[in-house]
């Protein structure tokens, strides 16, 4: 049986803080946690499969053009080889998120530099790998000359404006203003399990194993890829070795690896090399972004601009979302957003951790810091200073908001100086030390899920659901409502994943996995209480379960009695809505980081970083902070070392590894701290929760970049900053 | 001689080329030891081999005649785990768990070594006995990347063990 519950208004019942078990919010393990420290938790690639051959995809050597001959003669002789598949099928990038459909297909025609366009299948990995290296290929490529490359040289198609008032004459009216042009570099998202899948076709039915954030979209990219109906796939992605982006629609390899089942009639396994993730999967654009910024003499802002240039592929879709949080983070009568776009032939760009907000916020927050310095101003009251009453263009109000309490708490608790401040003023040896500050923000949303609860006659439950779990805290975080619901022992609750056999959730992307599919268990555990408290003769809400026992009314029975030999299973089907029109909703925060800055090298060390976030209610403190903590990680790299590099000249992508893009190593991160804000948005979920897998990501680059010029002077207006930036920006 | 593999006999491979790596997860299959690189810059496929660390992507299997071999499943077991896989558990010390095999192993064995005074670029006097302190166990963990970014917690997992044993 299916319930729905549909969010038309905001749930102001709180259903949850009203349970008796206890258990919602607490710091609980991981119930995944032992599976992963022993190496006994499959990611794709490990099923041990009978007679599985294994193939390697093979990538094109040059920028636009035609493939013209793949000759697959040229390795029949190669040990193992047993087959090139040059499919037509075969798709030349990811699906975008939530797609739903094929990406671009046919490989023979070739729109970026290392885009797949065939796969050597052989007897063993080696054998697969020697044979894609030697199978040799035809092509016409297009002269270089005709290749647009540079985002800066081509004209732009304008994709997204806002505008209201007007922002020229506003800024020249402004008693405080910056006018600032920032860039910043492509990102990727580099999770460390490479993209791989194994595919079994028994001739009428198709079994994946994919490392797939989204199984929900994806069943219906692969089924489009293939000409497949949905109800032939099963997609099974029960641990998913980090996505942040690059694993949230349908990957070339598997694609592949179901064709040449499908041909072979036999299992195929395919992993991209950490190399081919690199340049095939996702980049995040990189930007050019002007800021125009205008108060009055209290520092309030009346002019409030934001423009960015962004790149893509010819015919994708995807634009990257820059300026998603300015539309509501702060006022500012006379506003003018706006995205423009540059169509280049590099990689494809998609979603990366924290899409927009990830490169939008850091430099807005940098633009905020010249803005309070100009005015003479504190930058934590310059933001307590500009949070609107309403939507400053839609004027509809905020759901729930914890902006000031954010900055408050984490001003406190980090021993933020609200002096006057200048650049230069503490040193140690030869290390210049700052601190900066930074908002946070992520817009919110959520989308339809389901979810499978069942209590079973032991008195155990179970949740079923194809929602994944890449790192964020599934596995927990729903234990925790089916526990807390149904009052029931963590330990008696299983938590079902990653399997398209169970009904759909919504995915792990865009930060909404957890407020959505956590409802669409929470809408059937309410079903389920309907359900005992029919059997007991009294009403939901009269009904107290906890540590397996029903209480009403003062009599107490044990729910297994309850239960009898009928278990009870329902579905819950948790629909959006229209309240995202209604209310504006978006999970905020603040960050504040001390760095230190070499005065002979240019180095900058991140000594401390603090963020408080007020994402609704936390489901479980443990996860949720790792979630935190993990964003302001990417901060770091974002701020200091992250850029992702292409050839002038061909467009290919150079530091394809881990050796030469530079993600964050341990002794880069110090001790994270964390404050998570009490909170419960009941117009984002009727769980009170919001998402928190982006929030740490969004902003707090920008609060090291101003640490950076209040260390040592070096107002840079580029990220990532670099050692050789920030000696050349030095103050003599 | 074979090379025992977390105490079991194990036929070096007929093909030279297949690295430790690929030999532990595709033939002996332990797949508890990961791959994110395959050119030793990741530190997923962390193993110890006669109990020091070593990227067992950056070496060929054939290499290892009648050495022993520790994966992850030779350190612990769910009904028998570490110190450390305790600890993992206990501070979040993961997120996707991918690189978590390898951080494990490799904290393993970077204990052993500060216990065995190997300095580091971390330690101020290279003639003392390393001290166990944050910025030792983040420079000697910097070959282990872990991209969902729970270094913070790693640390914290290893400090509570170190202190432990120290």
């Amino acid at each position: 049986m299916s319930h729905v519950f549909e969010m038309q208004k905001p749930d102001e019942r709180n259903r949850l803080d009203a349970m008796k078990q206890g258990v919602i919010g607490q710091p609980m393990d991981r119930p995944d946690g032992i599976a992963k420290v022993t190496g006994t938790a499959t990611y794709a690639a490990e099923y041990a499969i009978k007679g599985c051959a294994e193939g390697v995809l093979v990538t094109a050597p040059f920028t636009r053009g035609r493939v013209t001959r793949i000759d697959a003669g040229s390795i029949t002789g190669m040990p193992g080889v047993i087959r090139v598949i040059d499919d037509a099928r075969l798709i030349t990038r990811s699906a975008q998120a939530a797609a739903g459909e094929a990406p671009d297909q046919g490989p023979l025609t070739v729109h970026y530099f290392g885009q797949p366009i065939a796969l050597v299948v052989a007897e063993r990995f080696e054998q697969a790998r020697d044979a894609a290296m030697a199978l040799k290929i035809e092509f016409d490529a297009d002269d270089l000359s005709d290749v647009p490359l540079d985002p800066a040289a081509v004209e732009t198609e304008l994709i997204e404006t806002t505008a209201q008032g007007d922002l020229e004459q506003a800024m020249k009216d402004a008693v405080h203003s910056v006018d600032l042009t920032f860039t910043t570099e492509g990102h990727a998202s580099a999770a460390m399990e490479p993209h791989a899948a194994i595919a079994e076709w028994d001739g009428e039915q198709l079994t994946v194993h994919a490392s797939l954030q989204m199984p929900n979209y994806n069943i219906s990219e692969l089924a489009d890829c293939l000409g497949l109906e949905e109800d032939k796939i099963r997609c099974l992605s029960r641990y998913v070795g980090g996505g942040f982006g690059s694993k949230l629609g349908i990957s070339p390899e598997a694609v592949a690896a179901a064709i040449a089942a499908m041909e072979l009639n036999r299992p195929v396994r395919v992993v991209m090399s950490r190399q081919q993730v690199f340049q095939t999967i996702m980049r995040r654009t990189e930007t050019e972004q002007r800021l125009r910024l205008g108060t009055d003499a209290d520092g309030r802002l009346t002019a409030f601009g934001h423009e960015a240039r962004i790149s893509n592929l010819p015919n994708e879709e995807y634009t990257e979302p820059v300026v998603q949080s300015s539309q509501l983070l702060y006022g500012g009568e006379h506003r003018l957003l706006q995205i423009e776009l540059a169509r280049i032939h590099c990689m494809t760009a998609g979603s990366v951790r924290g899409p927009g907000e990830a490169v939008g916020m850091p430099v807005l927050e940098a633009a905020m810091d010249e803005l309070a310095e100009q005015a003479g101003l504190d930058p934590v009251e310059l933001r307590l200073r500009n949070i609107p009453d309403k939507h400053p263009v839609k004027g509809i109000p905020y759901s729930s908001r914890k902006l000031a309490e954010c900055l408050e708490q984490g001003a406190a608790r980090f021993g933020w100086d609200r002096g006057p401040r200048k650049p230069r003023q503490h040193r140690e040896g030869e290390w210049w030390i700052g601190t900066g500050m930074a908002s946070a923000a992520r817009a919110h949303s959520v989308r339809p899920a389901q979810a499978r609860v069942t209590l079973h006659v032991d008195g155990t439950a179970l949740v079923e659901t194809d929602m994944t779990d890449i790192g964020t805290g599934t596995y927990a975080i729903l234990t925790q409502i089916a526990a807390e619901m149904l009052g029931l022992d963590p330990a008696n609750v299983r938590v079902d994943l990653g399997d398209t056999r169970h009904p759909r959730g919504a995915g792990s992307g865009g930060s909404w996995g957890a407020a959505s599919t956590g409802s669409a268990v929470f809408v059937a555990c309410e079903a389920i209480r309907e359900q005992l408290a029919e059997r007991l003769g009294t009403s939901e809400s009269a009904l107290d379960l906890a540590d397996g026992s029903c209480t009403s009314g003062g009599s107490k029975k044990s729910l297994r009695d309850v239960i009898g030999n009928r278990e009870i299973s329902r579905i819950g089907h948790f629909k959006p809505g229209e309240l995202q029109e209604k209310y504006a909703a978006a999970s905020f925060g603040a960050f504040f980081a001390e760095v230190a800055v070499n005065e002979w090298t240019g180095e900058a060390r991140v000594r401390r970083m603090l963020g408080a976030f007020g994402f609704g209610r936390v489901l479980n403190a443990k996860t949720a902070r790792s979630q935190c903590i993990g964003g302001m990680t990417w901060c770091i790299g974002a701020a200091l070392t992250e850029s992702l590099l292409f050839d002038p000249v061909d467009g290919h992508l150079v530091n394809c590894d881990l050796a030469e893009y530079h993600v964050p190593v341990h002794r880069d991160v110090p001790h994270l701290e964390t404050i998570l804000v009490e909170e419960r948005d009941p117009v984002a979920s009727p769980i009170q929760a919001k998402g928190v897998g982006e929030l740490g990501i969004c902003g707090g680059a920008g609060a090291i970049a101003n640490a950076i010029y209040n260390a040592c002077g070096a107002r840079l207006r580029t990220f990532p900053m670099t050692p050789d930036k920030i000696l050349a920006a030095m103050p003599e | 001689m074979p090379m025992s593999v977390n105490g079991e006999d194990q036929k070096l491979p007929a093909d030279p080329r297949t690295s430790l790596l690929d030999f532990l997860r595709h033939a002996v299959g332990l797949t508890g030891t990961k791959k994110g690189c395959d050119h030793g810059q990741c530190g997923a496929c962390t193993v110890l081999v006669n109990g020091t660390r070593i990227n067992s992507c950056l070496t060929l299997a054939v290499m290892h005649d009648g050495d022993e071999i520790t994966t992850i499943e030779g350190l612990g077991t769910p009904a028998t785990m570490s110190a450390l896989q305790q600890a993992f558990v206990k501070h979040d010390g993961y997120q996707c768990g991918y690189c978590t095999p390898g951080q494990i192993c490799s904290a393993t064995a970077m204990l052993q070594e500060i216990a065995a005074g190997w300095p580091s670029d971390a330690t101020d006097d290279l003639l003392a006995k390393p001290k166990l302190s944050g910025e030792e166990i983040r420079e000697r963990m910097s070959g282990n990347l872990c991209r969902c970014g729970a270094y913070s917690n790693i640390v914290a997992a290893i400090t509570e063990v170190a202190g432990n044993v120290s």
